[in-house]
């Protein structure tokens, strides 16, 4: 542990551990949590190709096919497999969290956490059914 | 069941040593006794230089928080034939400097817990002819489950946020802001707003969620500090489009 300002110096005897660097890897719960945190590049990694697949689009039809062709690389089908399992725990424990930071009341008794949860799972369901409907008309 | 278990018992005596030793000690195992009662048993019968801290033991005073096999635990709470066949290993809470043997110093906490200003703040007492403040029971529960803590700090034991940055205000002091924010009878919270949403406070937690998991009174303060990062964010929207509203 650090030096804490409201540690004085008057208690030099004091054992002050030191947190390890790995502190993560020594229990399930931290790791979970550290995957959790990283996962999050998947996120921005995702955010960043469809930025890319956008302005293929504006390119034209050729640049277009020319950026789906580079997709299908087995390196980048990789990758994409690899970040899309990482976006969908990301996306997981998020709902899953969610009750937490909600403490919403309906007639003075605190709304049941599954109400919350089952809420986001069902916006989710609902818009990816609204996409692919969208996207199969055309 | 074994008759008896070995405590490795973390040991710091500042005359003496450096840094913390293990010392082992068998103890017997019956039934109905709890980590502090071996603990206890030590004291009385095999070493009487083990320095520790208790005083209830049933689960109120909040003292005798340690790190039973590397989990913060109320020793008062954890029964010892749970760790059959052991051996069952107690250290000091982690994450908090050691003054002896078991004893922590918890002069930090108590610096944060004073400056989340946990008690009633009223703008204007009423007088005391006018009676009580009244309050219904829904307005109780609204704050009910955060008033449970007994500042027992197994939660910044569990916080390696806490470990990892000591400024950070903490779980359990940020949980009682949100105790008497929530109060009806308070109208300080404002006050405690600009204390908390400082970065070291409720922006320093990451929300790792432990604090809440290891509680022993379930008193969720990671869902607290959630709930006060929202409230904030509220609080700044609100400031930044309408700034005349601001007090």
């Amino acid at each position: 542990m650090n030096q804490t300002p409201a540690y004085t110096t008057h208690h030099p005897r004091w054992y002050r551990t030191r947190i390890s660097t790995y502190w993560w890897s020594r229990k399930w719960a931290y790791f979970r949590f550290i995957v959790r945190e990283l996962s999050s590049i998947a996120v921005a990694y995702f955010v960043v190709l469809t930025l890319m697949q956008i302005h293929a689009l504006r390119q034209g039809a050729e640049a277009y096919a020319a950026f789906e062709e580079w997709l299908r690389r087995p390196l980048l089908v990789t990758l994409n497999a690899i970040s899309l399992f990482f976006l969908l725990y990301h996306a997981i424990t998020w709902f899953n969290l969610a009750p937490k930071a909600i403490a919403a009341r309906f007639r003075g008794k605190r709304i049941p956490d599954i109400l919350i949860t089952g809420s986001n799972y069902g916006a989710w369901l609902a818009i990816s059914v609204g996409l692919v409907w969208l996207l199969s008309r055309g | 069941m074994a008759e008896t278990i070995t405590l490795e018992v973390s040991r710091y005596r500042p005359e003496q040593e450096t840094e913390p030793t293990y010392q082992k000690y068998e103890v017997p195992v019956r039934k109905d006794w709890v980590v502090l009662d071996a603990l206890n048993h030590i004291k009385d019968k095999i070493d009487t230089s083990l320095s520790y801290r208790w005083s209830c033991r049933m689960g109120v005073c909040g003292s005798c928080g340690m790190m039973v096999n590397n989990e913060p635990k109320l020793t008062c709470a954890t029964f010892l034939s749970d760790y059959v066949p052991g051996p069952v290993r107690v250290e000091p809470l982690r994450n908090f400097p050691v003054v002896r043997d078991l004893v922590i110093a918890m002069t930090d906490f108590m610096d944060k817990l004073l400056r989340v200003k946990p008690w009633i703040i009223r703008d204007q007492e009423k007088p005391l002819s006018e009676g009580e403040y009244l309050q219904t029971p829904e307005e109780l529960d609204a704050y009910k489950q955060f008033s449970m803590c007994i500042n027992c700090m197994i939660c910044y034991a569990a916080c390696p946020v806490y470990g990892l940055d000591p400024h950070f205000v903490g779980p359990a002091a940020i949980a009682l802001a949100q105790r008497y924010n929530r109060d009806s009878r308070d109208q300080g919270s404002q006050e405690r707003l600009d204390i908390l949403s400082q970065h070291d406070a409720i922006w320093g937690c990451t929300f790792v969620g432990e604090c809440t998991k290891v509680c022993p009174k379930h008193v969720d303060p990671a869902g607290a500090i959630q709930q006060y990062k929202l409230e904030a964010t509220k609080e700044w929207f609100k400031s930044f489009l309408l700034p005349w509203s601001a007090r």
